[in-house]
């Protein structure tokens, strides 16, 4: 069996933090660099503040975060069963955002610091974003 | 790697005329941007017209750090005054803030040394 883990959190501001190290933990272990880990830290952030700030407005709801060991490397996914995304073409786009106070740079941290980067959602329904990142190969004779 | 995860940011702030030096650490993302949000509000809303924000112990910095600190950009140049920031050369930190492009508003800079005078 591969190493997993989910964890499931309620959509509190506090629990971006609690995800992001979690995920951190594990990508340590799996034998992430510690610039690697950085990314993912960030990634992750941006993610899982998504789901705070915009699946449920006004409401508690559920952050569901899922880690899975890849060949090579980490899958991230992270759903919600929020409000969704409208347009998600126009959503990843740079300086977009809902919120005058944010950047609209979350989903680009995500799809820079990830090598393989999806969203998927449905309005109503909720969304799930997974990201693969791959560990730097060891330097040859390493 | 998992050193400071989790801790609330930390605000230490001096203030000399109509400069304040603002000190933060710890971990700038969505839990602590209303707390550095209001702080920095409460300097611009004072009359303070040159920021400096010493972000050189901040472990850890995401988009919500970020519009915290562009938003308070726009609010002190609407009344003339300007951030600097001070940033370690490299780390995340560092790299999230070139990837951002805010340098093109808030001069990243090394130390206080390099803060322009009054």
């Amino acid at each position: 069996m591969t190493q997993y883990f989910e964890l499931a959190c309620p959509n509190r501001p506090e629990n971006v933090g609690l995800c992001r190290v979690a995920v951190a933990t594990f990508a340590a272990n799996l034998g992430f660099t510690l610039p690697e880990i950085e990314e993912i830290k960030v990634a992750v952030s941006e993610a899982v503040s998504n789901v705070v700030v915009h699946a449920y407005p006004g409401a508690e709801g559920v952050i569901a975060l899922r880690c899975d060991e890849s060949e090579g490397g980490i899958v991230i996914s992270v759903r919600d069963d929020g409000v969704g995304i409208e347009d998600v073409a126009l959503a990843r786009q740079a300086s977009y955002s809902t919120d005058p106070e944010r950047m609209g740079l979350g989903f680009v941290f995500m799809e820079s610091f990830s090598d393989e980067f999806t969203v998927e959602s449905k309005p109503g329904k909720g969304t799930r974003i997974e990201m693969r990142k791959r560990r730097e190969a060891p330097a040859e004779g390493a | 790697m998992l050193e400071g995860a989790g801790k609330p940011v930390q605000i230490a702030i001096r203030r000399l005329g109509r400069t304040a030096n603002v000190r933060l650490a710890g971990e700038f993302d969505l839990k602590a941007a209303p707390q550095v949000r209001e702080q920095l509000d409460g300097l611009i809303d004072s009359g303070s017209q040159r920021i400096v924000i010493d972000l050189r112990q901040v472990r850890f910095l995401d988009s919500s750090g970020l519009g915290v600190l562009l938003g308070r950009y726009r609010r002190i140049s609407e009344r003339g005054g300007s951030i600097y920031l001070l940033t370690a050369a490299e780390g995340s930190v560092r790299t999230v803030l070139e990837m951002s492009g805010v340098r093109q508003v808030m001069p990243l800079l090394a130390s206080e040394s390099e803060v322009p005078r009054a």
